[in-house]
């Protein structure tokens, strides 16, 4: 099961200030209120395209939903990696179904300040990756220092097992590594922590 | 200062020798990592084992995504309707300003890693310090990139410490490529007129002391890995300035040809 700690909720909460963050809205009791909850509402449905159980908000990409002095909404999305070929797919799937939604005038920004973290990624979203056989990022990264740490023991997603070895830093999309577990030996992707 | 900038950037009013650095600055970013990443690339489907082919494909994915956001800005900067595509594919060797380096032939899997260490080592050093521009934008892309370079460089270092500390024989290898490329490193860190200009308007960090603590870091790095490193050289090598070896054109030849054969060509 995806246990959110301490360590965890401080991470999520350490980079810059800015309000209701999606990724960490969801799920958690008591967190701040979405402004546009209609587009929110929306936004949820779209789906990352390569990993389709996961939804752009639970990803935490989606930064903001917010009207501009010109009356004009304005969608942030932030891509994870720079060159992850799924960012366009995203935002031309948020472009039609915020259009179908007859939200046709909203405008779709990038935004990169911060960079996404895999911290971001909500509760539910680590627990839909474990359902689908991906491990859920292991810690938080939060603060610099966290991107040098070693390893943690990533739990196999099948049979639960601590038994695993990474077997490559990289897999089969940007945002994971390739492990194998040695009590099951089935192979499975693991959610980089970034 | 940012709002000084970034006001020359939207008007596209003319700073003279001022933007020009700038640009120049962003290619220099820019390019090196598009010709590493497009060098990268080269390795799909021949890497000596699987995990290290998708390793190496997705350095090269990152690098091309960074060259991405580097090359559009260069792009706006400049005002003349270049975007991306038009500054990566319609561009002669001249007109590059990647370091030598990166251009460098992949040769076997432990030149490949030399090359990618060095260049990480130089690109962590360069991101962390730009995460601080007077320039917000240059400094979010160093932000994001430098996450992404962290994690290459721990792959990198990784296979350097891996095969440096390995066999006999992949210990003469790693180090015949480390003799080979170290004279590239000398370009790293020199600064010529546009990088003192951008870091006296605090766009770029001043280079000389990030010398001193890339040099520190690589040397500790060979340490782990039982390697060394020969002495530095002059180097005749400005591929800063356009002035490149023989190996960039040949690599420009296959990145362009389509978009050059086939003008406008859309998948």
């Amino acid at each position: 099961m995806v246990s959110m700690g301490h360590e965890m909720a401080a991470g999520m909460a350490a980079p810059t200030g800015e309000a209701a963050r999606p990724g960490f809205a969801v799920g958690a009791p008591g967190g701040s209120v979405r402004e546009f909850p209609a587009v929110w509402a929306v936004l949820e449905q779209v789906a990352d395209p390569e990993i389709p159980v996961l939804g752009i908000v639970d990803l935490g990409i989606v930064r903001h939903v917010r009207q501009g002095g010109d009356g004009v909404l304005h969608v942030g999305l932030t891509p994870t990696y720079s060159g992850c070929p799924a960012t366009e797919a995203i935002r031309a799937s948020v472009r039609s179904a915020l259009d179908t939604a007859g939200f046709a005038d909203a405008v779709i920004e990038e935004v990169l300040s911060p960079p996404w973290s895999s911290d971001w990624l909500s509760a539910r979203g680590r627990q839909r990756l474990l359902q689908f056989g991906i491990a859920p990022p292991t810690h938080t990264v939060g603060s610099v220092r966290g991107l040098w740490r070693a390893a943690a023991t990533v739990a196999c997603p099948r049979c639960g097992s601590g038994n695993t070895e990474r077997i490559s830093e990289f897999g089969s999309t940007p945002c994971k590594a390739h492990h194998r577990c040695r009590a099951c030996g089935e192979p499975f992707d693991a959610f980089k922590c970034i | 200062m940012k709002a000084a900038l970034t006001a020359i950037a939207a008007a596209g009013a003319s700073a003279g020798p001022q933007r020009q650095a700038h640009i120049e600055c962003l290619l220099r970013l820019g390019d090196t990592s598009l010709v590493l990443g497009q060098r990268l690339g080269e390795w799909i489907g021949h890497a000596p084992a699987l995990e290290e082919d998708l390793g190496l494909a997705n350095l090269g994915l990152d690098l091309i995504g960074q060259a991405r956001l580097l090359l559009s800005y260069a792009g706006e900067l400049e005002g003349q309707g270049r975007d991306e595509d038009s500054l990566a594919f319609l561009r002669d060797a001249p007109q590059f300003r990647n370091l030598t380096l990166a251009e460098q032939p992949n040769g076997d899997f432990g030149h490949t890693i030399v090359r990618q260490w060095l260049i990480d080592g130089w690109q962590l050093q360069l991101y962390d310090a730009l995460q601080g521009s007077s320039d917000a934008r240059l400094g979010a892309i160093a932000a994001k990139a430098l996450k992404e370079t962290r994690y290459h460089y721990r792959f990198s270092r990784g296979w350097l410490v891996r095969l440096g500390d390995g066999t006999a024989e992949s210990q003469r290898r790693m180090q015949a490529a480390i003799d080979g490329l170290w004279r590239f490193t000398a370009e790293f860190f020199t600064a010529d007129e546009s990088e003192r200009l951008m870091a006296q308007a605090g766009v770029m960090p001043q280079l000389p002391p990030l010398a001193n603590n890339w040099l520190a870091q690589a040397e500790a790095d060979l340490e782990e890995a039982t390697l060394g490193h020969p002495p530095a050289v002059p180097y005749p090598w400005q591929g800063k300035q356009g002035v490149h070896s023989e190996h960039l054109g040949h690599l420009l030849a296959h990145m362009q040809h389509l978009p050059r054969t086939y003008p406008g060509a859309k998948w």
